[in-house]
Formats: C-alpha cells, structure tokens, sequence
C-alpha cells in the first residue's frame, strides 16, 4: 500500500484529498487516502466501514474540517448500535484548498479587504468593470485581478464556490451590486457580505425586489449593511470588520453584526 | 503537512526510516490545531511542529523510540491527564493528543 506519493502529489496540486487514519481500535495504523471524485485508496479493515468513513470524509473535505470520528468495526454510527463494540477511532486528516474571497468593486475599501484576507489564508479574487480602477497595480496582493461584470465571472466561476468561501460586495453601485447579489445567492457560497449606509441597503432592497429577489431565504443570506458592529472607520478596520463577522458566522458565534443592529454605523 | 513534503521526498529518496507525529485532538487551549504534524527521520532530524514548541523534544524522543523499537503506530498524549504518563507539560496547560506512526505508506 503506498498512499504517500499520491497524497503529496494531490497536496502540491492544491487539488482536496483527506488522509483517513485508525488511531484507536482495531487495525490501529490502517489507513485509507479518500478525494473527491476517485476511488478510495487503502482500507480500514473493513469494507462497510470504509464505506461510511469515506462518505463522511468527503463532507470533511468539503467543510475543509480535520478531526476525529467514532464508529463500530463495521461501520456503526448510531449509539445503539455501537453499544456492545469495541470503538474505532478514526482521524480524518483533511486537506482542501484555500477558502475563497471575492471582492466586487475595486474601490479603496478592496485593497484593504484583500490584504486581510490574505493574512486569514484566502485565495483573493478583485472583480470590477471598470478597467482602469481593476488593475495589478493598485491590488498587488489580490491572487486575481478581473475586469468584468458580475454575471459573467459569477455564471462561468460561481459553482466553485462552496460553504467556507466568501463574496464581499463593496461597489454602492445599484447596477453592479444587484446582479452580484443576485448571481451570488445563486450559489453555495457560505458568506455574502454587501457594502452600504442603511439607507443604501433600503434601496438596494427594493432594486432587488424588482429583480425578484425578495424571500426571506434569500435576504436572510445577505449580510448589509456588511460586517461586524464594532465602529470601524478606516478601511483597515472596516476589512477586519467585515473578516470578522466572516469568522464569526462560520464558528456560529454571536458577535454583533451591523445588519442585526439599528442605529447609524458611525457614532 | 504541505510543509513537510520535500524533506520527507528527501528522507525517502535516501532510504531514510521516518516517523511521523499528528496532532489529532487537543483540550482545553492548544498552540496547534489537529492536522499539525512533524516529521523525524532514523538520525534524528526533524521537519514541521506539533506544539509551541513546549513537546517537539518528547516527541523525537518517542518516534526513535518508535522507529528503533517495536514500530507499532500509537496515540501520545502531552500534557496534564489523569494518568500522568507523560510529564511533559504545556505552558498554555492545554492537552494535545498526537498519532505516531512510521511513515511507510
């Protein structure tokens, strides 16, 4: 069994895979290399437990989630059934590709945003129509520079973008912002965040209610005003605002966010 | 792990025996999240980290252990646990359990 070259190939690739391990139990040391879209590599020592530990993994993978699960020798997951067995503890060693960010607009706001999420590990993509504003030079730290409008990039690249990505819409700019939004919460992505007064975000409301965007499904999705309510002002604060209210939804804590609150942004 | 690849290409590519310890749960407060891993080949040379620093001269202590010993793959535990078995402590007073085992997959 030799699991390794193809565990370093796909981690060089920057393509998931997840290193599935018995550390506790029967075969402890047994191990099985599970990626999306292949067959499972290895085996645990059983072949109903390789099969549920693979589909767990690959929720795993997809949650970009490493940690320890526990089953019975052939695979039991409900408490009943795991009542009389001996516990396998199974370490689910995942490795996916950075999370990423999207910034629309490329305002002064952006290159901010992007650095910070930089820091936090994100793959940054800057999308503005603009062709002089959405340039290598002004964002140097973005992985992306684009210039596009919204629908286009989020029609050819939005089903990459799953539950630990994150679209921030930074642009004020109605005829920008309503077919990002629109094109955005026709995907997965875990974090949509839009820029804007309260006042912006009322009128936004009704851009986008003309457009048929108007279910709570939806709305609840669109953190607007965007980021948490921690009184940033500089574009410095305001990208660890919004990174913030990015963390904070994922881990489900309950920190301020802007849009849960009243009253104006700036006291 | 990304991080270890090349040395353990290397080590490999000579023939070197390796083990290799993760992190694979941790309590209380804990300076690496699981997934964090170390490599240590038979000579003693080692690659990536497993804590602050507080465990990694524990943790070659083991792996040779392991690798001149019985090789069996084995759960470690550091910190401040029931059994005591380990008096390696953290400073952050946290527990890290690590997966050890020889790397010949």
């Amino acid at each position: 069994m030799s699991l390794y070259p193809l565990f370093a190939q796909r981690t060089r690739e920057n393509k998931p895979v997840a290193l599935v391990t018995v550390i506790d139990g029967p075969n402890i040391g047994a191990m099985m290399l599970i990626a999306p879209g292949m067959d499972a590599q290895g085996t645990l020592g059983d072949s109903e437990l390789d099969r549920v530990v693979a589909r767990d993994t690959i929720g795993e993978i997809e949650a970009g989630r490493t940690s320890v699960r526990h089953y019975g020798p052939n695979g039991q997951i409900t408490p009943e059934d795991l009542l009389d067995t001996p516990t396998v503890r199974v370490f689910i060693d995942a490795f996916a590709p950075p999370p990423v960010m999207w910034i629309f607009g490329a305002v002064d706001f952006t290159a901010a945003l992007a650095r910070v999420a930089k820091v936090l590990g994100y793959y940054v993509v800057v999308c503005d129509a603009r062709e002089v504003f959405a340039t290598r030079r002004r964002f140097p730290m973005a992985d992306e520079v684009l210039v596009s409008w919204p629908a286009p990039l989020l029609a050819s690249r939005g089903s990459d973008l799953g539950p630990r990505d994150a679209v921030c819409i930074l642009t004020h700019d109605p005829k920008f912002d309503v077919p990002a939004i629109q094109g955005s919460l026709a995907t997965n992505v875990g974090y949509i965040g839009v820029m804007g007064s309260r006042k912006t975000h009322a009128k936004r409301l009704e851009r986008l209610a003309e457009v048929g965007v108007h279910g709570a499904k939806d709305l609840d999705r669109l953190l607007s005003p965007i980021g948490l309510d921690i009184g940033a002002r500089t574009p410095e604060e305001t990208a660890i605002s919004i990174c913030s209210e990015i963390i904070a939804r994922r881990t489900g804590r309950n920190a301020p966010s802007l849009r849960d609150s009243n009253g104006p942004i700036h006291r | 792990m990304r991080d270890l690849l090349n040395d353990i290409d290397r080590w490999k590519s000579e023939g070197k025996r390796i083990a290799l310890a993760r992190v694979v749960d941790i309590e209380g407060s804990g300076p690496r999240d699981p997934g964090a891993a170390m490599a240590v080949n038979q000579d003693g040379e080692v690659v990536g980290s497993v804590s602050g620093g507080c465990v990694e001269g524990a943790v070659v202590a083991e792996a040779l252990g392991m690798l001149n010993g019985d090789n069996q793959p084995r759960l470690v535990t550091f910190g401040y646990s029931d059994d005591e078995a380990f008096a390696v402590g953290l400073t952050c007073g946290g527990i890290i359990h690590l997966f050890l085992q020889p790397l010949t997959w």
